[in-house]
């Protein structure tokens, strides 16, 4: 007795309990894994997974097992040159023979290797946000692939009253008034020539029965016609919506930083993941995000990503450089009517004291009305000087627009754009 | 060419009909050879699916526990660089028998796999000695399914983290869980779930009765030589023999009979443990005849399809080269080499006693005196239904297998430089070589031995285990860990003695030693 069965359409991710319990369970290891791959690639590289590894020794479920040494008998195949009595060097290092035949000896502890897997996508990014402390209602569409966007597809047979083609259901319904009554009109014509053919006839020969038959005939005939309906539901059609994957459009994120000497790379690293953060929110609205790396010491540089976040440079602090920077670029390339422009800044506090206030005027009058948001984070554990309090007076001016916050490390990052967020998840319902 | 040749099918692919044919085909031709299967359900899966029932160890239905999750990734990774193919089938001792078939194999791998798992595989289960006593093909699934529903309630009840605490200290002790020697009783998933508040509450009070009283010593009963006590009790007062009266090998059972401190919800789950290990104990134990005895029919019957024209000779081309690669052993000095492949090994052996049995050669005559010139059917099936791999070699190992495949014995024994060749395919190696071989598949030399000698009841409620050394063979390093497990399941400080020829070699304790001296008073 043999039965068949098709199992393929049965549940799928039958394992995905156990495997999210397995990255729980070294949430620890899988979480310094991210960072590093976080710190390693471009922020624009954010959407693939990551290969982990983990040293086999702390995930090893241990089994009493032989250890190295004492005396073993090892049968192995393949003899070409050995006869009985042979003496034969050790092979180096380990233990001869390579544990022939003993099934499972060899899947722990000896060859210190890495357990290595592939974390998803998703999963990844799961992670990321955990180190940026995102609320959970923030992640899905942080992590979703594609806006959707509801597009014309055709025409359907049916749909709501609201999207009638009018057009192309008055030609469906003229087409099928000419196919109906086609053959009722050739039937009546028919009629109505047989009908004069008799009337032509003399009287003696006329046959007043056929004349009384043809004559109802030609009003039931009449009758047909008329009652072809002018439109039916059958030529109802409606335009048809189909769901297509549409970023709406383009927008380019400005990512300043100060690189003055007072900037650690631990500093960096949270400005980096501070950028990164925009540019995925960025990047889930906007069909094309272009990046521009702008940084600055007492002058301003636009740079590439690499530059941007691994050289190092020293001197003083000008930030109005940079927003003139800033500035200039946005003139010449990304006219303000057709690019959203955003820009995420990250610096230490440090400025020369009698600039800051030149930056207040560069950002009130040249930059906000330009943008579509300003993002500040001074990362520093100390007081604040002359910059914060500038830009709290451009903050007062444009609350919906200008966030700014002092962080000390990761977990600070999201309030920053907690506005931002809110007001693209209200936009969406 | 004398058959008219009428393919059932041609090409690589496959559907649901051409493959009924072709099992009715197979099935016809296992009559003929009077091979006795369960019922077959076959299963067509995905490659993820096929993963799945690989991280699962092949139950279809398992409860939920990490190392699973771990195992799961690790094929995947695996199977995505490219670095393993999955095997081709699973499947499993129940009954009707589940087999599992990948979607995307052509149809000659769907037949092969059909004689392979459906024919071979299933009758093994059905015939051999070690699955009809250890295992129960009726209810294995209702018992998975028990497991599985159980161990989901407890995390409900008690914690995902108290139950994989629990989980990892047996899975730790599992090849522990097993009696060698008796026959345990049956599962049965439905008596499980009904006996079992009843069995919670009895196991209780044994448990109980064993630490609240203190059994009266048998009369005349010596003090154990090695007993712990002996010199410093005058009165006589702890001579009341050791607890357990015998040493015991299944640790498992030990803990869930007689571990003071745990609750009947843990008892219960080293009991599911400890029932798996026993289902899955006989597979550990017949590899090589299990996969040699599923290679031979299905090169069997897939000639024997071929003789009747039943397949083109583009499949059975296709047949032939995969069949060869799945019997391929390396030599041991090949960059291939992985130990011995016992689809090699076992499909060569169980060929060679159906060459025993028709065509014999002087030498078949004195080595196997009773099975040469037999009819070869009656042997191959005495053959798979009363032994072990260890058996099995020791039995049936014959001269020109150990010739074919050039097995040769080394001693490594690190007191000596040198590796020593001690015996080659030849007159005076044979045997030794067979001996040899042998004992590398039985699991009592595969595994320590380890086994629970005392368990303190009038002391400290300390366990003691010894480990009977072999070869001067000590533990691996995942001692301590293991030991560390054990103490979770106790409750109380263990200790492992490795003794060898009756002397102690090494000691082991769990907490380690200057933590408990600390501890006490």
């Amino acid at each position: 007795m043999t039965y068949f069965i098709d199992r393929r359409p049965n549940a799928k991710h039958k394992s995905a309990v156990n495997r999210q319990r397995f990255l729980e369970r070294y949430r620890k290891h899988i979480k310094r894994s991210v960072e590093e791959a976080v710190n390693r690639r471009s922020i624009t590289d954010m959407e693939r997974g990551e290969k982990i590894s983990i040293p086999a020794k702390d995930i090893s479920e241990p089994v009493f097992q032989h250890g190295q040494g004492g005396a073993r008998n090892i049968v192995s195949p393949g003899n070409k040159e050995f006869l009985q009595g042979d003496k034969i060097r050790r092979p180096g290092g380990q233990g001869g023979g390579g544990g022939a035949g003993e099934g499972g000896a060899s899947n722990q502890g000896e060859g210190s290797d890495e357990f290595a897997f592939t974390l998803s996508r998703e999963e990844f990014l799961e992670f990321v946000f955990d180190g940026l402390e995102l609320p959970h209602l923030q992640r899905k569409p942080l992590k979703s692939l594609e806006e959707i966007k509801m597009v014309r597809a055709g025409l359907a047979r049916d749909g709501v009253p609201s999207r009638i083609s009018i057009t192309r259901s008055m030609r469906e319904a003229y087409a099928r008034r000419i196919a109906m009554r086609a053959p009722i009109k050739r039937a009546l014509k028919e009629a109505q020539e047989a009908l004069a053919a008799e009337e032509r006839k003399d009287p003696v020969l006329r046959n007043p029965a056929r004349i009384v038959e043809l004559k109802a005939e030609i009003e039931r005939l009449e009758k047909r016609i008329e009652a072809v309906p002018f439109i039916d539901t059958y030529d109802l059609r409606y335009h048809q919506l189909a769901a297509q994957p549409q970023p709406s459009s383009q927008a380019v994120m400005f990512c300043v930083m100060d690189v003055s000497g007072s900037m650690t790379q631990n500093h960096k690293d949270i400005a980096k993941r501070f950028f990164l953060l925009l540019y995925l929110f960025l990047e889930k609205h906007y069909e094309k995000v272009e990046l521009v790396f702008v940084r600055h010491h007492t002058a301003a540089r636009e740079v590439n990503e690499e530059e941007f976040f691994y050289s190092r440079e020293t001197g003083g602090t000008i930030v109005s450089s940079a927003l003139n920077l800033v500035n200039k670029i946005i003139e010449k390339r990304y006219p303000a009517g057709q690019w959203n422009l955003y820009v995420a800044q990250a610096s230490d506090g440090d400025n020369w004291d009698d600039d800051s206030n030149i930056c207040r005027d560069l950002l009130v009058k040249q930059l906000m009305p330009q943008l579509q948001y300003y993002a500040y984070v001074e990362i520093t554990p100390h007081d604040h000087q002359s910059l914060w309090h500038e830009y709290e007076t451009v903050a007062a001016q444009f609350p919906e627009r200008f966030a700014m916050r002092q962080i000390v490390d990761a977990g600070d990052i999201y309030p920053v754009f907690r506005e931002l967020f809110k007001r693209r998840l209200s936009q969406e319902r | 060419m004398s058959v008219t040749r009428k393919p059932i099918a041609t090409g690589s692919d496959w559907n649901f009909s051409v493959l009924e044919r072709f099992d009715e085909e197979l099935a016809r031709l296992a009559d003929e050879y009077r091979l006795d299967t369960y019922p077959n359900q076959i299963e067509v899966i995905t490659t993820e699916q096929m993963m799945d029932a690989y991280a699962s160890v092949g139950m279809p239905v398992g409860y939920h526990h990490w190392s699973f999750g771990k195992q799961f990734l690790a094929v995947e990774q695996a199977y995505k660089r490219g670095q393993m193919g999955l095997a081709y089938e699973l499947v499993i001792n129940s009954n009707p028998c589940i087999a599992y078939l990948m979607e995307e194999n052509t149809l000659m791998m769907q037949v092969l796999v059909i004689a392979h798992a459906c024919y071979g595989h299933n009758s093994f289960f059905k015939g051999n000695y070690l699955f009809r006593a250890w295992t129960d093909a009726e209810s294995i699934v209702d018992y998975l399914v028990f497991a599985r529903k159980y161990i989901a309630q407890c995390e409900e009840r008690h914690g995902v983290h108290a139950v994989e605490q629990l989980l990892d200290a047996c899975h730790a002790l599992q090849n522990y869980g097993v009696d060698r020697y008796k026959r345990p009783s049956p599962i049965s998933a439905e008596e499980e779930a009904k006996r079992q508040d009843e069995r919670e509450a009895y196991l209780q009070t044994q448990v109980n009765m064993l630490w609240r009283t203190i059994p009266e010593p048998p009369a005349g009963m010596a003090p154990l030589p090695g007993s712990l006590h002996s010199d410093d009790d005058p009165l006589g007062l702890h001579s009341g023999g050791l607890y357990p009266s015998e040493p015991q090998e299944n640790l498992l059972y030990f803990i869930e009979k007689n571990a003071p401190l745990l609750a009947p919800w843990q008892r219960e789950i080293v009991r599911i443990v400890r029932k798996l290990a026993q289902y899955f104990y006989p597979q550990r134990q017949t590899q090589v005849m299990n996969e040699g005895w599923a290679c031979f029919w299905h090169y069997t019957l897939m000639n024997r399809l071929y003789d009747e024209g039943k397949v083109d000779e583009g499949l059975m081309l296709e047949f032939l080269q995969s069949h060869a690669a799945v019997i391929n052993q390396p030599g041991f000095d090949s960059p291939y080499y992985s130990g011995l492949n016992p689809y090699a090994l076992g499909f060569a052996i169980f060929m060679d006693i159906k060459r025993i049995c028709e065509t014999p050669t002087q030498e078949d005559r004195e080595w196997f005196p009773d099975i040469a010139g037999s009819p070869w059917r009656e042997t191959l099936e005495f053959a798979m239904r009363n032994f072990k791999d260890e058996s099995f070699i020791q039995q049936f190992l014959s001269p020109k297998v150990i010739r074919d495949l050039k097995l040769f014995l080394i001693v490594d024994d690190d007191q000596s430089e040198m590796l020593e060749v001690a015996a080659i395919h030849d007159e005076r190696g044979y045997k030794r070589v067979r001996e040899a071989l042998s004992s590398q598949y039985a699991l009592s030399v595969r595994e320590p031995n380890i086994q629970v000698v005392e368990a303190a009841i009038r002391g400290d409620r300390s366990l003691t285990l010894h480990h009977i050394q072999d070869h001067r063979r000590p533990l691996g390093r995942s001692v301590y860990p293991v030991i560390r497990h054990l103490q979770q399941l106790w409750g109380f400080p263990v200790h492992l003695v490795s003794m060898e020829e009756g002397k102690v070699t090494r000691r082991y304790h769990w907490p380690v030693e200057e933590d408990s001296k600390e501890v006490k008073p």
